[in-house]
């Protein structure tokens, strides 16, 4: 591998960071469930960014397989994501999150 | 004999059974059957028992099973059958059988026919395990159950609250004793290790000297106990209230079993006694004073029962005054003989008031000899044991207490005193009794006398009350004889002609006003007198006073209960936590998130922080 052209760890790792950031902050201030779900796939999208930046650093594969494991896994989450949100809009007839609170304890 | 000894108690538990579970859904004389059948089987089977016991004439244990096996402690649930149980058992299946029988037509009209029935039987049922008991515990159980039954059956007609008032003081008075002789039994078993009557009795022999402190302590907690059972002081007042039962109730339980198991209790245990001549001195005063209080309480009543509530007081009093003194066959004897004339006088009475349509004041009857026969001439054989007249059952068993209580040192002539002082009251009321409610004129028509039912009971107690003087216990094998009396020549004539003297005294003032009776009771001190001895001594004010009230006023300033307080506070705090995790709980999505994120942010900042110092 080329020294000259890597790019270093931590700016990757801040990257993954900021990214992070932005799909908690998401997941916090949005009301739209789609949106909220589309911040959580930028959050998993950031850890995997996370592990494969730190598989680089070390030059093992196994940071790119993880990532795998979290797209896999992305995809699970996305569907049953989506199977709550068709479930969500059908009884509710709107996608904001905060009517959802019905079942309060 | 073990297995028909087990059926004895068993026959009235089983009547109990099928009379509780079938609630009440036989008909009328399937359960006057069953309830007086179980009695009669049973005094089958103690007759039985006792036919073999006087081929042999050695006392019988009869172990049924282990009960309870705990702490060094073996109670056994086994039967002992001596001359002092077969007393016993006769007295109480016999009586107990006339008395069902006499229920049957007494309690026809009642809607809980069924209900009364079960209560008698299971009330027999634990009489007969308190006296057929080898050990003080399994005593205590048929002591309990016999509470437990003289409390239900005082309360049977509960709709009237009087009635269920004086239910309640029936049963918390005799919790009193009742406490007094569990701390007895406690003391008894952590000194000798046992409760097992006859085992107790060696022991305590071997292990304390006569007059020993704690011995003493020991068996004047018994004998609270005995004295709040049987109704003496301090714990009488219970009893004349009770009389708000059914009239054969008070004749089986309030005068001829249940308030004679003091006694018994005191004469089974008496080996500890004669230890104790300390004790027994108690025992003594305890009997005189309440006898001669409630004579003077009996001889003012107006209420047929109450005089005859009174009048059992009184006769318990003789019978421990009898305990007191030594005389411990003749206390056997005169509960005998009291259980027949105190149950034909109660069953007697209970004929007057059901024929004059539970009429109780005796001032509003009169004149009822002609119309009630049997019920009068009941009442006078019964008046006349009770007085104590020559030939009667009661005169062999009180001249054989009053000649004993002669012999006791050092108090003896004071005791004979009170004795015979009772004995002339005893007279006067009782014949006060007969002379005001079956001479003189008709005040109240009666109805029709009572039936066959009602009549055969009286006329075979009528019988007893007058042979029951006879009959020779068979207690010379388990009591120590009488002391021995040398000079009863004159003190026989003296203890005769009291009762005799009593009758002419009351026939003076009743039935000829010979003896100015008003002088009396006009007058400021007389009438004062009167109205004393009427409310027993006011006895009821002064505990009234003394422990009822005062107890409200506590418990009204403690109403909400300070020590409930402690545990307020913790009730509260898990509720303030309660709300205060409610509230996290919103359903905000969002505010979990934040909170999550907040937290881990925190949590990872102390993390760090720790790893970098």
């Amino acid at each position: 591998m080329n020294e000259a052209v890597t790019i270093p760890m931590a700016h990757g790792l801040l990257l993954a960071t900021f990214l992070f950031l932005i799909g908690l902050l998401g997941v916090m201030v949005r009301r739209n469930i789609i949106f909220i779900l589309m911040s959580l796939e930028i959050m998993l999208n950031a850890c995997g960014l996370a592990f494969v930046v730190v598989g680089a650093r070390w030059g093992q594969p196994d940071g790119q397989i993880m990532f795998m494991l979290i797209l896999s896994i992305a995809a699970a989450e996305v569907t049953v994501g989506l199977g709550l949100l068709l479930q969500v809009h059908r009884r509710m007839q709107t996608l904001d999150i905060d009517t959802a609170n019905r079942m309060r304890g | 004999m073990a297995n028909l000894v087990i059926l004895i108690p068993l026959m009235p538990l089983l009547g109990f059974l099928i009379l509780v579970c079938s609630l009440g859904r036989l008909p009328k004389w399937l359960v006057g059957l069953v309830g007086t059948g179980s009695i009669a089987v049973s005094l089958l089977f103690v007759t039985l028992v006792a036919v073999e016991y006087f081929s042999t004439n050695t006392p019988v244990l009869v172990p049924v099973y282990t009960w309870l096996q705990v702490a060094g402690l073996t109670a056994q649930v086994s039967f002992l059958i001596d001359g002092l149980s077969l007393t016993m058992l006769f007295v109480i299946t016999g009586i107990g059988l006339l008395i069902h029988i006499y229920s049957t037509l007494f309690m026809w009209d009642e809607r809980d026919y069924s209900r009364f029935f079960s209560y008698m039987n299971l009330f027999v049922f634990a009489m007969l395990i308190l006296v057929m008991a080898d050990n003080l515990l399994l005593l205590f159980v048929g002591w309990e159950g016999v509470g437990l039954c003289s409390y239900l059956l005082v309360g049977f007609w509960y709709k009237v609250p009087a009635n269920g008032a004086a239910a309640r003081k029936a049963f918390v008075v005799t919790r009193v004793g009742d406490t007094a002789m569990m701390l007895g039994m406690l003391l008894l078993f952590l000194e000798l290790g046992t409760l097992d009557i006859q085992p107790l009795a060696a022991l305590a022999a071997l292990t304390w000297p006569a007059g020993d402190t704690t011995l003493t302590i020991a068996c004047l907690l018994l004998l609270g106990g005995a004295v709040g059972k049987s109704a003496q002081l301090p714990l009488q007042t219970w009893l004349p209230d009770a009389m708000a039962g059914p009239t054969p109730v008070s004749a089986l339980i309030h005068a001829a079993t249940m308030v004679t198991a003091g006694v018994y209790l005191i004469a089974r245990t008496h080996e500890l006694f004669v230890l104790s001549p300390a004790a027994l001195l108690v025992v003594a005063l305890v009997g005189a004073i309440t006898l001669l209080m409630a004579a003077f309480a009996a001889l003012v009543q107006t209420d047929i029962k109450r005089i005859l509530a009174y009048s059992t007081i009184s006769q318990i009093g003789y019978m421990f005054l009898a305990l007191g003194v030594g005389a411990w066959s003749s206390a056997i004897f005169h509960l005998m003989t009291h259980a027949f004339f105190k149950a034909l006088l109660f069953l007697a009475a209970g004929a007057v008031v059901y024929s004059l349509h539970h009429e109780h004041n005796i001032l509003r009857m009169g004149g009822l000899r002609r119309h009630l026969p049997v019920a009068f001439w009941s009442f006078v054989i019964g008046s006349a044991a009770l007085a104590a007249l020559p030939l009667t059952a009661g005169f062999y068993s009180k001249d054989e207490i009053l000649a004993a209580t002669y012999l006791q040192n050092p108090y003896g002539v004071w005791l004979l005193a009170a004795g015979l002082l009772g004995a002339l009251i005893t007279a006067i009321y009782s014949f006060r009794l007969v002379f005001i409610v079956f001479f003189g004129q008709l005040k109240t028509v009666p109805s029709a006398p009572a039936g066959p039912l009602m009549a055969v009971p009286l006329v075979i107690l009528c019988a007893l009350a007058l042979g029951g003087g006879w009959i020779v216990l068979p207690l010379a094998n388990v009591l120590p004889a009488n002391p021995a009396n040398h000079d009863e020549g004159l003190l026989l004539w003296v203890i005769s002609s009291v009762p005799i003297l009593g009758l002419l005294i009351a026939a003076l003032t009743y039935l000829r006003p010979v003896i100015p009776r008003h002088l009396f009771t006009e007058s400021r001190l007389g009438g004062l007198l009167v109205r004393f001895w009427f409310k027993h001594w006011a006895m009821d004010w002064i505990f009234d006073h003394l422990f009822v009230r005062p107890y409200t006023a506590v418990t009204q300033w403690n109403r909400s209960d300070f020590i409930d307080s402690i545990y307020d506070v913790l009730a509260e705090t898990v509720w303030l936590v309660h709300d205060f995790s409610t509230t996290t709980q919103n359903g905000q999505l969002r505010t979990y998130v934040f909170v999550m994120v907040t937290g881990l942010v925190i949590l990872t900042a102390v993390v760090l922080g720790s790893a970098s110092t």
